[in-house]
């Protein structure tokens, strides 16, 4: 892009952000006044109590909900309306039933009417990055919950997004396939420079994987601290794990959200 | 396919006895009790003598069957195409959906028997008023599966499907309309025998050709045997139309066909 503004040099900005939306009774405010940056190629986790709107967040990142206040910017355009330059991955893998792995990943490509060759070659580049070679023409319910959700990873990477959003991609992972993942993850983050905003219950997830961890207290959501992680680029899993940096901010988080969810 | 004939044949076998055992048994008790004088033979009539004039009457039967399969397959094809067209509008405007659903409902509860003779009254005695009671019985249940269906869909995908800017067409034809079939073939299933039903009442209030007017004349003539042999003709055409669609849905839908596991078609010709 030739035109650069001076918000343009963040992937994604958050700014005074609210959202209150109307309940039965009452009107309730699940995000309010969050102000976020990230820079391009930078891999964020938002950690925070369960129900405290960090996957509204991503939303508003997306344009799949608008904020009542503030405004967020995403690759230096203001987000009005769902965004299609993102690539989104759910918890559950959302996967269309009747399509095989591969054709689930193409669906990205048809609904964009991408040119087939060309998405083709960059869907057997994302199985092969990916680990699901041999598994191409497997239909989703013969698939491992881990084994999904890889295919939900490449079908959000097929159009190469600058942005990647994932909310709680490995929440319904078991510990070993979960840590597997993040290894994977961490690799294809490395070798994409994709931007990516990560939503975990994880705290070791959310270290391991990021530059920086944002700490939301319960609802309403508010920033309560960001962590900068003082880790290495090259993460092998037990070394890192084995790091002080990585204690210190892991206790660091634990703290932070105990005192958050302790209150009354 | 590594399986041997013979084995394939073991497995129809396996799964086909128990039903075939007690449609035996139901016959050996039809038989038994009209062989022993149990029942006048005036009221029911023997399974021989029944399959006997099946066997005899063929020609006559077979002319009205096709008859009745022709207003049901004509009701069933309208009432699907209908059903789902009016579905896909009321999931798609709630504006559509608060407006029908009432009149949908009211023309549900009215008894089809009973509005049946006001069609013949409109469009006489040929086969358009029992299609259109055939169309009317079938209807109700392909539009509820279908509306079922298409909001069955996840959120999650509607949402992913929102951020790679597909736009509501092929929305609905990559990722909607597939995943609301499985509920959609539900309703047709329904439907289909419905819509049997539907034609036959059309054919007994007013009629010269068809399997209803076939039941109501030996009815008149006290021909018990052939009120039977009506009687199981018109299943056999339920079970028949059935079964097609059984089957077509297992060719469309494998995928959901393995998850759903033992339907009649897949009884009948997994190997």
């Amino acid at each position: 892009m030739s035109v650069t503004l001076g918000t343009a040099t963040s992937a994604v900005e958050i700014s005074d952000v609210s959202v209150r939306f109307q309940s039965k009774r009452a009107e309730v405010t699940a995000v309010e006044r969050v102000s976020l940056d990230v820079a391009p190629g930078e891999f964020v986790s938002i950690v925070g109590p369960s129900g405290c709107g960090k996957s509204t967040l991503l939303k508003l990142v997306s344009g799949l909900l608008k904020p009542s206040s503030g405004s967020v910017t995403l690759l230096g355009e203001p987000v009005r309306g769902p965004r299609h330059d993102i690539g989104f991955v759910f918890q559950r893998a959302a996967l269309l039933e009747w399509r095989s792995a591969r054709r689930n990943i193409l669906l990205q490509a048809e609904m964009r009417g991408m040119n087939a060759a060309e998405a083709g070659r960059r869907a057997d580049e994302l199985i092969e990055m990916t680990g699901l070679s041999g598994f191409e023409n497997a239909l989703p319910h013969e698939l491992s919950g881990g084994m999904q959700q890889r295919v939900a990873l490449c079908r959000a990477l097929l159009h190469q997004p600058r942005v990647l959003l994932m909310d709680e991609p490995f929440g319904a992972l078991d510990a070993l396939t979960r840590e597997q993942m993040n290894v994977e993850l961490h690799r294809v983050w490395r070798e994409t420079g994709t931007t990516v905003l990560l939503v975990t219950h994880s705290i070791a997830e959310s270290v391991y994987l990021a530059n920086r961890v944002i700490v939301l207290t319960r609802r309403p959501a508010v920033v309560h601290e960001v962590i900068d992680v003082d880790l290495p680029a090259e993460r092998d899993y037990s070394a890192t794990m084995a790091r002080p940096e990585f204690a210190s901010a892991t206790a660091r988080i634990r703290d932070l959200l105990g005192a958050v969810t302790g209150q009354d | 396919m590594s399986t041997v004939p013979a084995d394939r044949w073991r497995g129809v076998v396996e799964r086909t006895w128990r039903p075939a055992a007690l449609l035996a048994a139901c016959l050996a008790i039809w038989h038994l009790v009209t062989a022993t004088g149990m029942v006048e033979a005036y009221l029911v009539p023997s399974p021989a003598k029944t399959f006997g004039l099946l066997a005899d009457k063929w020609s006559y039967l077979w002319g009205h069957t096709w008859v009745t399969t022709y207003e049901t397959i004509l009701g069933f094809v309208i009432a699907g195409l209908l059903g789902v067209l009016v579905a896909v509008a009321m999931v798609y405007s709630r504006t559509i959906e608060s407006t029908a659903y009432p009149i949908l409902l009211f023309a549900q509860v009215i008894p089809k028997i009973a509005i049946a003779p006001l069609f013949v009254v409109w469009l006489g005695f040929g086969f358009e008023p029992k299609v259109v009671v055939a169309v009317l019985m079938a209807f109700f249940p392909v539009v509820i599966s279908t509306v079922t269906g298409l909001k069955s869909v996840d959120t999650e995908m509607l949402e992913l499907a929102a951020t790679m800017g597909g736009g509501p067409v092929k929305t609905f034809v990559k990722i909607r309309f597939p995943a609301a079939l499985p509920h959609l073939f539900a309703g047709l299933k329904v439907a289909v025998t419905l819509a049997v039903t539907g034609a036959v009442v059309g054919e007994f209030v007013g009629s010269n050709e068809g399997l209803g007017y076939v039941i109501l004349q030996a009815n008149g003539n006290m021909d018990t045997p052939m009120l039977f042999a009506g009687l199981i003709v018109i299943s056999v055409v339920g079970v028949v139309l059935f079964l097609l669609l059984d089957l077509a849905e297992k060719l469309m839908l494998p995928w959901h066909a393995s998850r759903r596991g033992a339907a009649v078609t897949t009884l009948l010709a997994k190997g």
